[in-house]
């Protein structure tokens, strides 16, 4: 799929399917009484990359956590390819919603990469899981370490793994937790051609700035459980005031390309 | 991180023993345990039988004896145990090597020692022909509670991340003057174990949020192994069956 996001949103618009991710007027607080999002606005059409933006506390895991359903219990509307975020249809949204999480070591548990892989799948009760399983470690590289533990894996290798394990459930949009966190630079520009290669819907949460700059033409900025900005990533990294508001800044060194 | 995993108990092999199904082995070992449990303690020769049927598997699986008898040394706090009996025993009493000894503390002594090695080498002979991820999913197969094999399998994969996350908090201890030579030091070594528990917690929480982000409801996903026929079955249970006859003739005797 070399679609850009431009082409995949006019066509996906002029079909007039529903976003792949609608989120409305969402807020919530914590039990413990902390308010972390305050009406958060968010629409990704099929075929989009967007980067979340935002500094330590901004709300971004939260939102993220919102996305599948983890957390609930605030106000708002969360829609996943159209189908509302609600007890009834958890299950259904938890496959639609593929979240890789921050640190591999967390999400990669059973004893052998190829049955980590295999249950999700399993567990939504997808058809042909072996094709699956094989399908989503090709598309990461890694199917020559299909019986092999996690434990005996580099951390890129790892990073890759937690990728194909959402894959194999299909997912109708990915949504990646800081996905180039602790990756030596040759494992994180891995990851993005892989990323790249999937042509997927992609919601990547992060405050790896070239990162963004490099994987989601657009971007949005979450501060103080809101949306600040929302707009083309070079547009939105050349704005050094708006950055710098929001503790954000390009690494030292780093030009926009 | 790549440290670690290689089983202590495992002899990787591709004998018969070792390709045999391993709720097939689980079933056999159990079988055996419970004759080598019930034969009565004077019956000296079924406990000879019973060695003899555990060195053929042993001689099938390629496994030399003296591998076992290096992994055997974690019984020796119950062997000497087993040899002070006959010393305090009570009772009637006999000369031996010009020591008076007591017949039910020999008995007795002799009973733990030849039960305890032989239910030992069973475990040791089918730990150390399947691994702990096979064994996990024998028991799986045997309709074990999911409760129990979820929290076997996550243990198999996580103690390894946590034994990790020790030894780095170790070393940066050590790289901080820290030499727990002294009584008066553990402190901070005692401390320390308190924030792997609350890590180790806090990792748990994280790993559950994920496996429930994939779908997770209660109950791992079935491996779906190959059926095991019943030839299979027959030919794995030899030796618990072998087991069998010789606790029969024992009894009969």
């Amino acid at each position: 799929m070399g679609l850009t996001s431009e082409l995949t949103e006019a066509s996906g618009a002029a079909a007039g399917t529903a976003p792949a991710l609608l989120v409305e007027r969402l807020a919530y607080a914590y039990p413990h009484g902390r308010q972390a999002l305050f009406g958060v606005d968010l629409r990704v059409e099929p075929g989009e990359r967007v980067a979340v933006l935002g500094p330590n506390g901004a709300g971004k895991t939260t939102l993220v956590l919102h996305l599948n359903g983890v957390l609930s219990g605030g106000s708002g509307r969360i829609e996943v390819a159209g189908l509302p975020v609600d007890k009834a249809n958890l299950r259904e949204i938890r496959r639609r919603v593929g979240v890789v999480f921050q640190d591999p070591d967390d999400q990669l548990f059973m004893p052998t990469v190829a049955e980590d892989v295999a249950f999700g799948p399993a567990n939504f009760g997808v058809p042909d899981v072996a094709a699956r399983v094989r399908a989503a470690l090709e598309a990461v590289g890694m199917t020559e370490h299909a019986d092999r533990s996690p434990l005996h894996l580099s951390g890129g290798q790892r990073r890759r793994v937690a990728l194909a394990t959402v894959l194999a459930c299909d997912p109708e949009i990915l949504v990646l937790d800081e996905p180039s966190a602790n990756l030596e630079p040759v494992a994180r520009r891995e990851l993005a051609e892989v990323l790249l290669g999937l042509g997927r819907t992609m919601l990547m949460v992060t405050h790896d700035l070239p990162y963004a700059a490099q994987l989601c033409p657009r971007s949005v900025l979450i501060d103080d459980g809101v949306v600040i900005a929302d707009g083309p990533t070079r547009e939105l990294l050349a704005d050094r005031e708006l950055l710098a508001a929001h503790r954000l800044e390009l690494p030292y060194g780093f030009r926009l390309p | 991180m790549g440290a670690g995993h290689a089983h202590v108990l495992y002899r990787a092999g591709g004998s018969a023993v070792h390709r045999m199904a391993p709720q097939v082995k689980i079933v056999a070992a159990l079988a055996v345990v419970v004759c080598v449990v019930a034969t009565p303690r004077t019956e000296f020769l079924a406990f000879g039988g019973y060695l003899a049927v555990l060195v053929a598997v042993w001689m099938v699986a390629g496994i030399p004896v003296r591998w076992f008898a290096a992994r055997a040394v974690i019984e020796l706090p119950f062997v000497i145990l087993a040899v002070v009996m006959p010393f305090l025993g009570g009772g009637a009493r006999y000369p031996f090597l010009g020591l008076s000894l007591s017949v039910d503390g020999s008995l007795a002594g002799w009973n733990i020692l030849a039960k305890g090695t032989l239910g030992m080498l069973v475990s040791l002979t089918l730990a150390g022909t399947t691994t702990p991820r096979d064994l996990i999913l024998g028991l799986q197969r045997l309709h074990v509670p999911a409760m129990v094999t979820t929290v076997a399998t996550l243990m198999l994969r996580y103690l390894a991340v946590i034994a990790a996350e020790a030894r780095r908090m170790r070393t940066a201890r050590l790289a901080r003057g820290h030499d727990p030579r002294f009584l008066w030091q553990v402190g901070a070594t005692a401390r320390g174990i308190g924030t792997l528990f609350v890590r180790s917690y806090e990792r748990g929480e994280r790993v559950h949020l994920a496996m429930v982000s994939r779908g997770f409801a209660g109950a791992m996903p079935d491996p779906g192994g190959a059926a095991v026929t019943r030839a299979t079955w027959t030919f794995g249970l030899i030796p618990a069956l072998l087991a069998t006859s010789i606790l029969a003739v024992a009894l009969w005797a």
